[in-house]
């Protein structure tokens, strides 16, 4: 490849980025931002005016129990966001410390986490959070223990991957004959890097996360109402959908995609940001 | 080949051990009582002592263990306490929908996904192929059950050409209400397939092989015909066999929106009725379906490709 078309790639990858980033600031701002955006209470009803389309009041509708949908979409971004960014950290660190375990000593350990590693991606992620939800019952802490179960297991390969290539390094090798010990050269030499792959993986996984916490709100696990979640509102929205009421259920689910839109746009930039650095 | 075969069989025997105890430990040793979640809100101490004794779960947690493990191997799963009936016999009943399922939409997922990977390979960082990859992060952000919904609206209630849902009668009107299930997640597959099937067709246009090819005068038709084609088939393979598990877990969204009978309705309908022995048998039917997709995939990757007997 030459210089010029590479600085172009570049251009066009880091354009998607940015792009990215924004979407991504303008979706987290409106969803901190909520009460500031909008004089409707997200679960107020008002009866007399349900399911009305766009009007002066409500610019972008009603729903079946006349509540605002502008608002509900604004607070649920709120709930959804905050679920399935909160619900990569435990995964994340909890991994990507096992992962570069595994990859610095081998070993026994390495064998039967990996072993372990199998066994979990043996269930299907849906199912098996789905089946965990059931288990631990509703609620937010459900979700998050349940997709931390499962989640890690991606960013422990990714990582031990990684780690298994640093360490064959000469820089490592220099730290251990220099004697610095087996933690320090895991957390100064290794982890600095390896973590990038694991950060860009977490990228999807929040994609991921909002695809599972919404499937699971779908199917009426997991957040509980009166809590506005999108999930929730695309499913109550369905019933309504052969009357012609598309709205109810297609403003939340633009509503994932965009914010899913904004996290992969993320994820591959930064992805192409370290393929080039290589 | 034989060698290949029993080594990687032996390698699914601690995998498969390792799915038992973690279904039963899912079940078994996880805080919350399945009693209590069964008799909901106000049960007497003595209708829970019974479900306990009726379960067996006022036995040794060990030996629960291996009643677990020896109801396994003679087929006995316990019953299912809404339906009345053997877990091993809803299984059987329910099993061949979701498999039907899942080939047909891992087949339209190849049949969208296969022309576009090598288009988009071909023309490799121009226009289609930035269209195409901002399609697939749009498809890729849309939650399953919401192409389902939209299918529905515009196949079934629109344009009235498939069903709303449900599984019909025959034979034929059974596979006829898969076709748009089947298209949703078929659809729901083409991100994950293209991107991986775009990489695997460049290679193999970069290689020494193809670049040989071109230099006896073959023309582009015929060389993304035999080598890209045939390249991007064979790995196509592999990764449809990693995708199983999405395909699983779409089986199981999708099968709730179009009410279809198999085994994701079984686990959902499990779930809402508090069965437990229904969530358990169907998770483990889930898993060991994984695994056996995953040895198959190896074996027939092994036969198309030699190369990957010796590694």
């Amino acid at each position: 490849m030459s210089t010029m078309t590479r600085i172009k790639k570049l251009h066009i990858n880091n354009f998607r980025l940015y792009l990215g980033i924004f979407i991504l600031l303008t979706v987290i701002a409106m969803a901190v931002f909520a009460s500031h955006l909008t004089k409707f209470d997200p679960i107020e009803q008002d009866l007399m005016n349900a399911l009305q389309g766009g009007t002066d009041k409500h610019f972008l509708g009603t729903d079946n129990l006349g509540r605002d949908i502008w608002s509900r979409l604004l607070y649920g971004g709120r709930t959804d966001l905050f679920l399935a960014t909160a619900a990569v950290l435990a995964p994340f660190i909890i991994g990507t410390i096992i992962g570069a375990i595994c990859g610095y000593f081998s070993g026994w350990i390495d064998t039967f986490v990996m072993r372990v590693a199998d066994v979990v991606v043996a269930f299907p992620f849906y199912v098996l959070v789905i089946s965990l939800v059931f288990i631990l019952g509703n609620g937010v802490s459900s979700i998050f223990i349940a997709i931390s179960l499962v989640s890690w297991v991606a960013y422990a390969r990714i990582v031990r991957g990684e780690t298994l290539i640093v360490r064959s390094k000469e820089f490592i090798e220099a730290a251990q004959t220099g004697g610095i010990s087996n933690r320090k050269i895991i957390t100064r030499h290794v982890l600095p890097n390896v973590i990038t792959q694991a950060v860009v993986y977490a990228m999807s996984d929040i994609v991921l996360n909002i695809g599972v916490i919404v499937t699971l709100s779908y199917f009426g696990l997991g957040i509980v109402p009166p809590t506005p979640d999108w999930g929730r509102m695309i499913s109550e929205g369905q019933q309504f959908l052969a009357g012609g009421y598309y709205y109810l259920t297609v403003l939340p689910a633009i509503a994932v995609i965009i914010t899913s839109l904004g996290l992969s746009f993320i994820g591959d930039g930064l992805a192409q940001l370290l393929r080039v650095k290589r | 080949m034989i060698r290949f075969l029993v080594k990687r069989i032996a390698l699914l025997i601690p995998v498969v051990f390792g799915i038992i105890t973690a279904t039963f430990l899912l079940m078994h040793a996880t805080p919350g009582d399945p009693a209590l979640t069964y008799l909901g809100n106000h049960p007497t101490p003595a209708a829970i002592a019974a479900l306990h004794h009726q379960w067996g779960l006022d036995k040794p947690i060990i030996n629960q263990y291996f009643d677990f493990i020896g109801g396994l191997f003679t087929g006995d799963l316990g019953s299912s306490l809404f339906y009345n009936e053997t877990i091993l016999k809803l299984i059987a009943l329910k099993l061949p929908p979701t498999l039907m399922l899942m080939l047909m939409g891992s087949l339209f997922g190849v049949i969208f996904a296969l022309p576009l990977a090598i288009w988009t390979a071909i023309r490799k960082d121009k226009f289609i192929d930035h269209l195409v990859s901002l399609m697939n992060a749009v498809i890729l952000g849309m939650p399953i059950f919401f192409i389902g919904a939209m299918g529905i609206l515009f196949f079934a209630l629109k344009i009235p050409i498939f069903p709303v849902g449900g599984y019909g009668e025959s034979n034929l009107q059974h596979l006829w209400s898969l076709v748009l299930p089947s298209i949703t997640i078929g659809l729901g597959l083409v991100p994950l397939l293209v991107r991986s099937l775009r990489t695997s067709v460049i290679e193999s246009l970069d290689s020494e092989y193809v670049a040989f090819a071109r230099s006896k005068g073959l023309k582009n038709r015929a060389v993304w015909l035999k080598y890209a084609l045939r390249n991007g088939s064979i790995s196509g393979i592999s990764i449809l066999g990693i995708q199983v598990g999405y395909l699983a877990g779409g089986s199981l969204v999708i099968e709730n929106v179009f009410a279809i009978p198999g085994m994701g309705s079984f686990l959902m309908s499990g779930i809402l009725n508090r069965d437990f022995p229904v969530v358990q048998g169907a998770t483990l039917t889930f898993a060991m379906l994984v695994v056996l997709v995953y040895l198959m995939t190896d074996v027939a990757y092994a036969l198309l490709d030699p190369r990957a007997r010796f590694k």
